[in-house]
């Protein structure tokens, strides 16, 4: 009799392939009374991770509807199945598999709204950090702010796009999707400073502005930075976001 | 270990019924009086780093006893345990001391793929003495009793050499664990195996039950037409199933039961109205055994 090991391996090996033949450690297998009954497991398995993968990435289901992501999601779990049980985190190659994904090809923006999916996911698991309030910014020295570092919030990350990423994941909320206004690149902020998951859309240089104190960059330093990305960054602006979006949860001085 | 702990956190009344916990039903669960005497949660959903669902655990655990059910340790796997699960289920639950924690007699890790379900066993001394070592660690790691469940299975193995009663009696023997017994996983597997439920019933080691768990099923058939019942948590309990609950509780009085209803989730009063027959059957019972 094959052994506890060699029983999974068979068993493990049938459930993620379509073409596999039903493992002949069971009951019935060599006159194929086990087929239907083998097949409940190998649907369980796919259709499981499959859900999983649909709610990570609700609005790429909704752009491109059900039985499109279905048959994509499960081509997705066959080839990169989780390596963790931590279902909450599964799917983050899931955009580099659309880009390459020939079907998906007529919807170039898909990978990056999967992206920011990715990124809300991510960010309403996020460790729980207190946010600065905002007399902690008016209490700083006069003339010496560009001195501080800035710790951000745990939750926070930047999705950059050449499509309009956030318009197109806005449109597609519940209700009637409307068309998209305005179509051109959006940077995006994603954060969780306190309950709700906040996305909003930055203005120029403010995304290499909050990168570069994510880096570890003194707010002087990250102003030079920005404004050297983009010649429309304006300091005010960045620190309206940094303050308004509730991102700081720490300030050094660097002297 | 062979004494039942299960007093750490607050404890579950044994007459206690209560329901798998969805987010989606908070405003009723923290808002109505329900009645419940305890929750439900999967592990796996509550080992994020922070955020909403540690926010919502925290006021559930303020409200009511907590029963933690793990869905992915594969304690059935013939791998070792991943270690690194092991230690965020021990993290889980330091920080909210449920009254109970229970896993599955199953496996469902394989050459470190997540295959997510709970898949099936052969019932043998090589099977037992893993599943066995896999108990005695996590209850060392986790420095608690567990509850470990018999399954819902589709499919028999031809190197099986005991029963499933004999073998979870065994277990419990070896491994000092205790025994989450789901009722309408027996009905599942007893029909799709042409087995008797009630013989079953009858032979399980009920003194070492300290969960009960009851849920839906549907039915499909197999390659030769034959009933095949699916454990799918998505319907109401079957009539079948409450009466081998009953059945159950005549041999064990009153112990701490949940309706499991994990797929198209219901409304609440649905759930609290599933979980008000499985106490009425409770009281009966105690009324039954008072006269």
């Amino acid at each position: 009799m094959p052994g506890l090991a060699d029983i999974q391996d068979d068993f493990a090996n049938a459930l993620l392939s379509t073409t596999t033949p039903v493992p002949s450690c069971l009951k019935g297998a060599a006159i194929r009374r086990a087929d239907r009954r083998f097949a409940v497991y190998r649907n369980n398995v796919a259709a499981g991770l499959i859900d999983a993968v649909a709610a990570r990435f609700p609005v790429v289901k909704r752009l491109v509807g059900d039985e499109f992501f279905n048959a994509m999601a499960h081509a997705y779990v066959l080839r990169e199945p989780p390596f963790s049980p931590l279902l909450i985190h599964y799917g983050e190659t899931f955009p580099a598999f659309i880009e390459e994904f020939e079907a998906a090809r007529p919807l170039p923006y898909l990978s990056d709204v999967a992206r920011l999916e990715l990124a809300r996911g991510r960010a309403y698991h996020a460790a729980d950090a207190e946010p600065l309030s905002r007399p902690a910014f008016a209490e700083l020295p006069k003339g010496r702010i560009g001195e501080y570092c800035v710790t951000l919030h745990p939750s926070a990350e930047i999705v950059t796009s050449t499509y309009p990423v956030l318009s197109i994941w806005e449109v597609n909320q519940a209700g009637a999707a409307r068309p998209v206004e305005h179509w051109g690149a959006e940077s995006v902020l994603v954060a969780r400073p306190l309950f709700e998951v906040e996305t909003r859309r930055l203005p120029a240089g403010t995304d290499m502005f909050l990168l570069a104190l994510q880096s570890g960059s003194t707010i002087a330093e990250a102003v030079e930075a920005a404004s050297a990305a983009s010649a429309d960054f304006s300091p005010s602006d960045g620190l309206a976001v940094l303050i308004g979006a509730q991102l700081a949860i720490g300030l050094s001085d660097t002297n | 270990m062979s004494v039942l702990s299960f007093d750490t956190g607050a404890t579950i009344p044994a007459g206690g019924v209560g329901v798998g916990f969805k987010p989606e039903h908070a405003p009723e669960v923290f808002g109505t009086d329900h009645g419940l005497g305890f929750f439900e949660v999967h592990a796996e959903n509550y080992m994020g780093d922070g955020g909403p669902p540690h926010r919502m655990l925290a006021e559930l655990r303020a409200l009511a006893p907590l029963s933690l059910h793990g869905v992915a340790l594969s304690i059935g796997g013939a791998a070792p345990l991943d270690r690194e699960h092991l230690a965020r289920l021990k993290r889980l639950i330091d920080r909210y001391e449920p009254a109970l924690f229970s896993e599955h007699l199953a496996w469902s890790t394989h050459e470190g793929v997540f295959l997510n379900d709970l898949l099936p066993v052969p019932y043998t001394a090589e099977t037992l003495a893993r599943v066995c070592d896999h108990i005695d660690e996590v209850q060392e790691t986790l420095g608690r009793t567990m509850l470990l469940e018999n399954p819902s299975t589709y499919v028999d193995f031809e190197s099986s050499t005991m029963s499933e009663v004999d073998f979870l009696r065994a277990v419990v023997k070896r491994a000092g664990c205790g025994l989450l017994l789901d009722v309408n996983n027996v009905y599942v597997s007893a029909v799709n195996h042409g087995t008797e439920p009630m013989a079953y019933l009858d032979d399980f080691p009920m003194e070492h039950v300290g969960e009960i768990h009851l849920g839906g099923h549907f039915e499909d058939r197999d390659d030769l037409d034959a009933p095949l019942l699916i454990d799918a948590h998505g319907t109401p309990v079957a009539e079948t199933v409450w009466h081998l609950y009953a059945r159950t509780l005549a041999r064990i009085g009153a112990i701490p039961t949940l309706i499991e209803w994990d797929n198209d989730v219901p409304s609440f009063p649905v759930l609290v109205a599933e979980a008000a027959r499985a106490r009425g059957l409770m009281a009966a019972e105690i009324k039954r055994r008072g006269r």
